[in-house]
């Protein structure tokens, strides 16, 4: 019992990594009707940002720090300092996160200025291998820039098994680390975020009314480039903040790194219904769920534990089977 | 920087076949590696060791009065793209022997098509049996997995470590192998298995398999894959609480290993084919002439990319021609070769015959354990 519990938190924790990639993935489905399958690579372009900026992160804190120490008379220094001191990490890696964030954003906007606005008019199959193309740029750009070897990810928020409270019982067992409960966190963070900036913003609206009719969204006075960049933008964000979450959780990143939960973000998109954004946290979630449950009782299920990805596509299959848009993808109208 | 000097020589290659005359000058040696991609440390290493060698052999002269020219290929650490090297290195460059690679399913890509064209092939450090099983022109320099798996199962037992747990890499044939020959080694000499779990090159999220391994006890755990996701696997098994050791083979070698691992793979040990901190004279030397070149101490892929041009340099001076079979039969008859991996003799099945050492890590190093001879 305590073992499948066990194997529960860990397809969560692993479900949660896919979701909070599949978010990227299918918000810009959702507007533009295109697979950016550059989005993975993105991934890893914020993670090796939250790389770089850290050490300067760490030495910034470490400066205002001082400065609190030694204006301590001064009103708010003490708060300042608890801020940014020594013992609370969260500060800078929430800082190293939102450079992350940034950084991504900009290279988003960038990439799809200058490889998918082109083809703003052309079959959508061009820009499909277009992004390809942008994908492998990446990857190979990634190699050359920082190295091939895997690095290993800072320590940001001194990752460490939560102790459970003596009243569990027998469950003071399971082991959940800091980072897997901050990942699940911040998925469900971002998946309420997406959801406000979707239906309740300006430009949300804009985005929805772009995903039905580009034409008619122009002529009603709606600059279409606006509101893509700002989508790229946004779905680039979502993934820089992946790329750093996972990376704390995982501390070892390298420029291939997007690769292998690029494609299970994808699949976990397409079961959740591509373009649906509670759809494809769901559809993490499940994939990640299933794929540690096949690991864990390969045993009984005499499936040996390398076919963990074969069991979750076949599942895909069959759920495109019988319902070809996916678990949520229902009525056209509720995409974003 | 890695790529630049690897492409250069290619494109000078490329400018001088371009004058048919210069052709005849020197002799063509190919080479396929992982120069990029997942198990980029170990191509290039390799070719760093094997670059050495052949600068080495062109500063003495060269062979049979001609220069050596070495044509290196990135397969990108992909599956599909050695056959696609191999057959440009043979058809095109017109190369005579072909030195690579390191990974197991790499070699066995480029094997039968260096077999049917009857160029000789030196794998420097494919370990998996079945890559010299491919045919009569394909050789390694090192050590099989049987022997690697059977002497990290008599280590085990012989520290009292009766219940081993494996956790192996579906995707790497060197992986599943070692796997194999630890299993057979060990169930044969009084062990048991008590769990075997899988997983992919590039999985970063091993708690699956590790909660299933710790439901079943094991004194220790057999974990034959490549440094990347080893040094995760380590981490997140002490995460876990696991705290019995890891054993594993000559993968783990890579510069990221204890980088990522921190202090989690502190008591563990793995087989390997040299160690740099040897104070044999001969290995000495070599470390000092490769610090001299590229200003980092060689690892085992160096030492065994280096003894395979050596060795190809050897069979072609004796063979005295670059003609088949003279050349595949000069290497065949290897006895005795002083290289700095060990004395290599090329059995009956292509094959070196060697000592492995067992290293463990302590302290953020890697510390010589013992030598185990074949």
């Amino acid at each position: 019992m305590i073992e499948f519990l066990q194997q529960l938190i860990n397809g969560l924790s692993l479900g949660a990594i896919y979701a909070l990639i599949a978010l990227g993935y299918t918000m810009v489905y959702g507007v533009l009707r295109f697979i950016n399958f550059a989005h993975g690579d993105v991934y890893m372009l914020g993670a090796f940002a939250g790389l770089y900026i850290s050490p300067f992160v760490a030495k910034f804190l470490g400066t205002v720090a001082d400065w609190a120490k030694a204006h301590s008379h001064l009103p708010g220094a003490t708060l300042l300092l608890g801020a940014v001191g020594g013992d609370t990490p969260w500060t800078g890696a929430l800082l190293v996160l939102l450079f992350a964030m940034v950084a991504c954003a900009i290279a988003g906007i960038v990439i799809e200025k200058l490889a998918y606005r082109p083809l703003r008019n052309s079959p959508r199959l061009t820009v499909l291998i277009t992004a390809i193309g942008v994908s492998l740029f990446l990857e190979n750009f990634g190699q050359y820039a920082f190295g091939v070897d895997p690095q290993s990810f800072p320590d940001l928020i001194g990752d460490h098994a939560i102790t459970l409270p003596a009243w569990f019982g027998p469950l003071t067992n399971l082991t959940v680390m800091v980072s897997q409960v901050l990942v699940f966190a911040a998925t469900i963070l971002l998946l309420i975020a997406l959801w406000y900036i979707v239906t309740k913003t300006k430009l949300g609206t804009a985005m929805r009314a772009l995903s039905v009719n580009p034409t008619a969204t122009s002529l009603m006075g709606v600059n279409n480039d606006v509101v893509i960049s700002f989508t790229f933008g946004l779905g680039s964000a979502l993934a820089g903040a992946a790329g750093i979450l996972i990376s704390i959780q995982q501390p070892s990143i390298d420029p291939l790194m997007g690769l292998q939960p690029g494609i299970n973000a994808f699949v976990a998109a397409v079961l959740g219904g591509i373009g649906n954004i509670p759809g494809a946290a769901f559809g993490g979630i499940l994939i990640g769920v299933i794929q540690t449950l096949v690991v864990g009782y390969s045993d009984t299920l005499h499936i040996p534990s390398g076919y963990r990805d074969a069991v979750a596509f076949f599942l895909l299959i069959l759920i495109l089977l019988f319902k070809p848009t996916g678990l949520f993808g229902r009525v056209e109208r509720e995409k974003v | 920087m890695m790529r630049i000097t690897s492409v250069l020589p290619w494109l000078a290659a490329f400018a001088l076949g371009a004058s048919a005359a210069m052709a005849q000058a020197q002799i063509k040696v190919g080479e396929f590696a992982s120069m990029s991609g997942g198990s980029a440390s170990f191509g290039q290493s390799s070719h760093n060791g094997t670059a050495l060698a052949i600068d080495e052999i062109n500063a003495a002269g060269g062979l049979l009065g001609k220069k050596v020219d070495l044509i290196t290929e990135d397969d990108r650490s992909m599956a599909g793209e050695p056959s696609t090297i191999v057959h440009k290195l043979i058809s095109e460059d017109g190369v005579v022997a072909v030195l690579g690679e390191v990974a197991s399913s790499k070699s066995l890509e480029a094997a039968p098509i260096c077999q049917e064209n009857h160029i000789p092939m030196i794998s420097p450090a494919s370990t998996n049996a079945k890559v010299t099983e491919v045919g009569n022109y394909i050789f390694r320099v090192c050590f099989i997995d049987p022997f690697q798996g059977k002497v990290m199962a008599k280590f085990a037992l012989s520290r009292g470590w009766k219940n081993v747990a494996i956790l192996k890499d579906v995707k790497q044939d060197y992986s599943m192998g070692l796997a194999d020959a630890f299993e057979k080694a060990i169930t044969a000499n009084g062990g048991s298995i008590v769990k075997e779990q899988e997983y992919s090159t590039g999985d970063k999220d091993f708690r699956a398999q590790l909660t299933s391994i710790k439901a079943s006890h094991p004194d220790a755990i057999f974990v034959p894959g490549y440094y990347a996701e080893v040094a995760l696997i380590a981490r997140q098994a002490r995460q876990f609480g696991i705290k019995v050791p890891l054993l594993g083979g000559d993968g783990w070698v890579g510069e990221s290993l204890l980088k990522v691992a921190g202090h989690a793979l502190d008591g563990c040990y793995f087989s390997n084919h040299y160690s740099q901190d040897d104070p044999s004279p001969v290995i000495q030397d070599f470390v000092k002439k490769y610090q001299a070149k590229y200003g980092e101490k060689p690892d085992a892929m160096a030492a065994l990319g280096y003894d395979s041009a050596k060795i190809l340099a050897d069979a072609i001076t004796r063979a005295g021609t670059t003609a088949e079979p003279q050349l595949r039969n000069a290497i065949a008859a290897t006895k005795d070769f002083k290289g700095v991996t060990g004395d290599i003799t090329l059995d009956a099945d292509r094959n070196a015959t060697k000592a492995a050492v067992i290293l463990t890590i302590a302290n953020g190093g890697f510390k010589f354990v013992q030598r185990v001879a074949p």
